[in-house]
């Protein structure tokens, strides 16, 4: 498939109907608007090569308590917007005068955003069993543009990570990832991560990835499951 | 600082630092330079040296500031004061705050600050040397710092200055030029010809002027290009950029080989896709169609090239009242004129 680099402005098409992600159309033409990949399928789009994440609804996030309000948390979801978390949207019903007890200021939560109104009011919910307070493993922070890497085509690079690592690793739309395991297969995978991350732009990344992984993985004998185990697998279908 | 030469230009055509009349001055750019902005962007012009940074979409402080239905876009030009020979008083000026509204405007028209609701989009640029043209190089700095920082965009501003001297048109000012010549014109525009900014001191008849926009549109052109081809070089990341060294002549002789030279099938990457991802909403797209349809957006070409531009001035003398620092006098009701009284020592 055609790939190239584009920069803002550069004419993609003459076929306003092929107009996708990252593109605009002036006078019945097609344009990029971003600097990045354009790659064209039954649409033609440009994929960013950086960015920040604008929340959707129905994402997946990892987010963290910023302030309480008097009934909501207000959290930081690493975007130019910031997320409400209703009280009413923690799985069991709390009072108000609580909600510090469930969620402090500096707690990560596994969310999903329920809503986002035209005015940027991103609503989030915890009303859905795999949705809870992380209170173990490690965060790591990626660019939101790089989560599409992360994952991997039908989830093919986030979940030979996981098989190879031995960790548990939630990936967050908005670039937040959750890994639970040990401490030395955690250290493993975030270094994996890091390359994803470096090298997303380049060709042939799983196969790097892969490499990297079985080279350097000891035999580990037992292999626990750690908390909160195929939340991810779940969630992401 | 040096005095007012005899002549600005030999017999030979060949000005003080050795360009022709139609010449800019070397252009090197490296983009993403700073780890922590956005976006950002290293650039000589000549002798200046620029350093962009953006930062953005972000959440607007003072809070007071946002739009509901918009980004707001802040553009802060700003001297060091070791740019110039004389040291600079730091801080904000009457010169610096008047360059940061226009760039500002210049930009903003090319941003698509509706798909950023309630945030702030923040462009700095440092200028580290200056040595006439800074407003220019600023904003070609600045342009290509927000491509890198991944916002979305009509297309890059490549901006270039035109002026007169010894009673010639010349490209691209230098520092002398600049402060004993007879005009001074910075102009930036889109590479389809639309004009972001126009500022003007000194005074031009109608025909120079005419002349003298053709000029600076082929200087933006090799500007364009110039910019065009450092996004694609950081892109690829083989090793340094090479404008480095790189006349503008020779941008403009190799440039067409060079981008291609530019996408090795090395870089491209084979798509990893969420579904996510994948559910490409068209929103977005036909909002775009009713905001983009701008009057004048024509491609100059050959004989509509006239009429598109006197369009584009008009236009933007409109907006000129709005500039501070900007005069008008009996001049412009001759032609498209517009005398604008900055203070150009510091440069």
């Amino acid at each position: 498939m055609d790939k190239h680099i584009v920069v803002p402005g550069d004419f993609l098409s003459d076929d306003v109907k092929k107009a996708g992600d990252g593109t605009y159309v002036s006078e019945g033409k097609v344009y990029s608007n971003l600097y990045g990949l354009a790659s064209e399928k039954e649409k033609i789009r440009v994929v960013s090569l950086s960015g920040k994440y604008i929340p959707q609804a129905r994402d997946l996030i990892v987010a963290t308590v910023s302030e309480i309000t008097f009934s909501n948390w207000i959290m930081d979801i690493k975007s130019p917007y910031e997320g409400l978390l209703n009280v009413s949207e923690y799985p069991r019903r709390i009072d108000s005068s609580d909600m510090v007890k469930y969620l402090d200021v500096g707690s990560s939560v596994l969310v999903m955003v329920k809503n986002v109104s035209r005015s940027m009011k991103v609503e989030l919910t915890m009303r859905n069993n795999k949705l809870r307070p992380i209170t173990s493993g490690r965060i790591v922070q990626v660019s939101a543009v790089k989560v599409p890497r992360m994952i991997g085509r039908n989830g093919s690079m986030i979940s030979m990570l996981k098989k190879e690592t031995n960790c548990n690793i939630v990936v967050g739309q908005n670039g937040v990832i959750w890994i639970t395991g040990k401490d030395r297969d955690m250290d493993k995978a975030i270094e994996a991560i890091q390359i994803i991350e470096n090298e997303a732009h380049i060709d042939g990344l799983t196969d790097r990835i892969s490499g990297f992984l079985k080279g350097n993985v000891e035999k580990e004998q037992e292999t626990v499951k750690p908390a909160g185990s195929e939340i991810f697998d779940e969630l992401l279908d | 600082m040096t005095d007012k030469p005899e002549k600005f230009i030999d017999e030979n055509g060949i000005r003080s630092d050795g360009r022709r009349a139609n010449e800019i001055r070397d252009v090197k750019i490296e983009v993403g330079v700073l780890s922590r902005a956005d976006g950002s962007c290293y650039l000589e012009f000549g002798k200046n040296k620029v350093m962009a940074a953006v930062y953005g979409p972000r959440e607007v402080h003072p809070r007071h500031q946002q739009k509901s239905n918009r980004a707001i876009v802040r553009y802060k030009y700003n001297m060091a004061s070791f740019s110039v020979e004389d040291r600079k008083r730091p801080g904000p000026d009457r010169r610096s705050i008047e360059v940061s509204k226009v760039s500002r405007e210049a930009l903003e028209n090319q941003i698509f600050t509706e798909y950023f609701p309630k945030s702030a989009i923040d462009i700095f640029v440092e200028v580290l040397q200056a040595d006439a043209g800074t407003r220019t190089a600023a904003l070609n700095a600045a342009s290509v710092a927000l491509a890198d920082a991944g916002i979305p965009m009509r297309s890059l501003v490549s901006a270039c200055a035109v002026g007169k001297v010894d009673d010639t048109l010349v490209l691209d000012l230098n520092k002398n030029e600049d402060n004993y010549g007879q005009a001074d014109v910075p102009i930036a525009m889109t590479p389809d010809g639309k004009i972001t900014l126009l500022q003007m001191d000194g005074h031009l008849t109608p025909e120079e002027f005419k002349q003298g926009l053709e000029m600076a549109q082929e200087g933006c052109r090799q500007v364009y290009e110039l910019q065009r081809k450092a996004l694609m070089d950081h892109y690829s990341k083989k090793t340094e950029v090479v404008t480095e060294g790189t006349t503008a002549e020779d941008v403009k002789k190799d440039a067409p080989e060079e981008l291609e030279d530019v996408t090795p099938v090395e870089v491209t990457e084979d798509t990893e896709e969420t579904e996510k991802i994948d559910d490409t909403n068209e929103t977005g797209v036909t909002k775009e169609t009713d905001d983009t349809k701008e009057p004048g957006d024509t491609k100059a070409t050959g004989d509509t090239e006239d009429t598109v531009k006197a369009g584009d001035v008009e236009e933007l003398e409109d907006s000129g009242e709005e500039v501070p620092e900007t005069g008008k006098n009996a001049d412009e009701t001759d032609g498209q004129m517009d005398e604008s009284e900055e203070e150009t020592s510091n440069e």
